[in-house]
């Protein structure tokens, strides 16, 4: 008894102070990437074509992102000649719906809470329940670290439960192979509604490094209606956290990052 | 005619590797074994449909640290040949893979059923999906028994906790367990299949992906197939920056995996501080490449990130608190007796069954089976610094956590050595074509334990066929094992202790 309390002593506090203060994060961290499209040269397509999994396209003539499918990677910062693309340390990017996540420079509309309804629902006791549908199990880890002492989730009401009976909302990663499609809807199909769906991380979204596979669908969209999308490879826990707090109002009168 | 003896990460033309007839190959098998070789892969390959289908076979001596590997012509016609699993244990799984992937029947096998419900790579489908099924793991035969007081319990695909989809079925007795069978491949994404025609630019993030919390690990392990094909020189410099990163994501899982542990025994304060100090490992990752799990750090070359000498000198400060942390919370989990009550004789793999099914990392470890790529296959860093195998001879989970925790401090210590002395050298050599007709085997001791990636290139420098062992595969009939006689109660701890990859797996 006498080794645990003096250990707990030596232990501190560790909780992060998010969101009261932004979190902090090392210089390499890369967050949500930015294109300065006025440094671009006319029909230079270079990190569109080095994309790793087609995020980057000039359609609209400008460079636009497609956070869903970005995987975070360096790749298109290094074949840019000019400089114009970077990663930002700004952890915020979860959206509401899948056409936000298409970003040109330095605009993004985050996630809005969720309506006056479901909000006095969920606002202050959400419950969620997990399904990994074909993720490496890099998402699942950064899930499970939100519920570590330092992100600590459940403080703000949100927990992971063990059974969809009890769950608010159905939490989703990996692309939704061909093999976990049908236990994937069972599971949505025992959570009482109302009901949400979160979809983290790029596989979950855009089928990620998988996407166009016959193995694998292209991400949960396909299948459930997403009320909100975490982008990531996998996403930093602030990341989700930042996303779980902005569906339920509590990121309003606050800036993240 | 014998094998051809290759060497981790060298690589050869595949015109030197020898054809043997299939009863000659048996036999060259059979031999290696008995001189306590390991099967390290076994699989097959079929460039068009009209090809007979080849199966390679790579064996491996610890002692020696040689590779040896031949093949055999299956009949395209009858695609079937004398199975090998009755006299040697550890080619069950893989010939059960090879009958999913190539439709190679391997006469009898006494117990022939899918592997993970994939479609096939090439040739006939010996396990198609039923009409109407819902997936193709709907049919999975299991194994039953019956009798007064015998139950089943079927746990999974999804699970309670937030973790990887697999199904458990449970012949019990009462609470006692007679038979675990585990039915993988809810998280098949056809990996090897992406990886044929490549190298190409998702390749590398498709190695990345393998397992999400071995990234470091399995790229690293591509990496030095594409740089061996290519003959690329990685310098010194990148060499020990990706042994700090594979040592750096060895601490982490280790460290959550006894947080994990702690937890599932009840004993919170452990879990607690095992849980936050797993993440200042993942935090020395995310500084070092931008990313907790070192995604995009290592790649075909080198590395893209350097650590300046101020990095160094940070990362050795944290390291050295870490080491005091990990000491403090360590004691106190090792220290408790009903902590140790729980841990100590549950989940027992005696060494004679270790070896037997060819289990490999921690797991053998703890069984008292003395393997570690890092000595045995050394490569790249572990060539010249060495670090001590910790072994155990108890085969429980008490073992299988003190290994864990041997392996963290001796990491740690591998990591503020190599910081202190950092070499010279450019971080990434130039991309260049891979040869032609060849062939490279990488091993590489991943904390779970031997990652090996095989890949065959075309006549014009392309993969044919890229071959991904990781080490859940050789240890999943461990798990198994290790819960017969157990109270099924004990299940998550013992699962637990494993800590194996289904994605890893499923590939």
């Amino acid at each position: 008894m006498h080794n645990i309390i003096s250990e707990r002593l030596r232990q501190g506090m560790r909780t992060c102070g998010f969101p009261e203060e932004p979190a902090a994060f090392p210089e390499r961290f890369r967050g949500r990437p930015r294109i300065d499209a006025s440094r671009c040269p006319d029909g230079c397509r270079k990190c569109a074509e080095a994309c790793p999994t087609d995020a980057i396209e000039f359609s609209t003539g400008a460079a636009r992102i497609d956070l869903g499918r970005c995987v975070f990677c360096p790749v298109c910062v290094e074949a840019c000649p000019e400089g114009a693309v970077a990663y930002s340390r700004d952890p915020a990017m979860a959206v509401r719906s899948r056409g936000d996540l298409r970003v040109q420079g330095d605009e993004i509309r985050l996630a809005s809470a969720l309506e006056k309804k479901m909000l006095a629902l969920f606002g202050r006791s959400l419950k969620l329940r997990e399904v990994c549908a074909g993720s490496c199990s890099g998402c699942e880890a950064e899930l499970v670290a939100t519920g570590n002492v330092v992100f600590d989730l459940s403080r703000f009401g949100i927990q992971f439960v063990a059974s969809p009976r009890h769950a608010d909302g159905l939490v989703v990663t990996g692309p939704v192979t061909a093999n976990m499609r049908h236990a994937l809807l069972e599971t949505w199909a025992a959570l009482p509604p109302p009901r949400i769906v979160v979809a983290v991380g790029a596989c979950a979204i855009s089928g990620g490094p998988f996407r166009g596979g016959p193995e694998t669908n292209d991400g949960v969209g396909e299948l459930l209606p997403v009320d909100l999308y975490i982008p990531g490879c996998p996403p930093h826990p602030i990341t989700i956290l930042d996303g779980f707090l902005r569906l339920l109002g509590k990121m309003e009168s606050r800036r993240a990052g | 005619m014998s094998a051809l003896t290759a060497r981790n990460g060298l690589p050869f033309l595949l015109s030197s590797v020898p054809v043997l007839d299939i009863e000659s190959a048996r036999r060259e098998a059979l031999s290696a074994r008995d001189s306590g070789e390991r099967l390290i892969a076994l699989f097959a390959a079929q460039r068009t449909e009209q090809d007979d289908p080849r199966v390679h076979v790579v064996t491996g001596e610890d002692a020696t640290s040689l590779l040896h590997v031949s093949s055999f012509d299956v009949p395209g016609r009858s695609r079937s040949y004398p199975s090998w699993t009755p006299e040697w244990t550890e080619a069950h799984l893989f010939e059960r893979e090879m009958a999913e992937q190539f439709g190679l029947r391997p006469e009898g096998h006494p117990w022939l059923k899918p592997v993970r419900g994939e479609p096939p790579l090439r040739g006939p489908d010996l396990f198609p999906p039923q009409v109407g099924a819902r997936s193709r793991l709907d049919a999975y035969p299991f194994l039953q028994a019956e009798g007064d007081e015998m139950h089943e319990v079927g746990v999974g695909p999804v699970h309670a906790g937030i973790i990887e989809p697999g199904h458990f079925r449970f012949l019990c007795h009462g609470e006692e367990v007679f038979h675990l069978e585990i039915s993988l491949g809810y998280q098949n994404r056809g990996i090897e299949r992406r990886l044929i025609g490549g190298p190409d630019k998702r390749s590398l993030l498709v190695a990345e992906s393998i397992a999400g919390d071995t990234v470091i690990g399995h790229a690293y392990t591509y990496a030095r197939v594409v740089e061996s094909l290519s003959d690329a020189k990685t310098s010194a410099r990148a060499t020990a920056i990706r042994s700090i990163a594979l040592e750096l994501e060895r601490c982490s899982n280790h460290v959550g995996d006894l947080g994990a542990l702690s937890n599932d025994v009840g004993y919170l304060p452990a879990a607690a501080y095992f849980g936050r100090l797993r993440g200042e490992f993942l935090n020395l990752l995310m500084d070092l490449s931008g990313n907790r799990y070192g995604r995009g750090l290592v790649r075909p070359g080198g590395v893209g990130f350097d650590i300046s000498v101020e990095m160094a000198s940070d990362f050795i400060a944290r390291l050295r608190r870490a080491l005091e942390d990990f000491a403090g919370i360590s004691d106190l989990l090792f220290d408790k007796p009903s902590v140790m009550a729980r841990f100590e004789d549950a989940g027992v793999v005696p060494q004679d069954v270790a070896e037997e099914l060819g289990l490999v990392g921690p797991v053998a470890r703890a069984s008292g089976c003395q393997r570690d790529v890092r000595r045995d296959f050394a490569h790249g860093a572990y060539r010249f610094a060495h670090i001590p195998v910790a072994t155990v001879q108890s085969g429980d989970v008490a073992g299988r956590a003190l290994v864990r925790r041997l392996e963290t401090e001796r990491s740690i210590e591998f990591l503020i050595e190599r910081l202190e002395n950092l070499p010279q050298g450019t971080l990434q050599a130039p991309a260049r074509p891979l040869a032609p007709d060849a062939c490279c085997i990488a091993l590489t001791e991943g904390w779970r334990g031997e990652i090996c990636h095989v890949a065959l290139t075309d006549g014009t420098g392309r993969f044919s066929r890229y071959k991904v062992v990781d080490p859940s595969f050789h240890n999943w009939p461990g798990l198994a094992m290790a819960l017969r006689g157990q109270e099924i109660s004990d299940f998550p701890l013992c699962n637990k202790s494993f800590n194996l990859s289904y994605a890893g797996h499923d590939l």
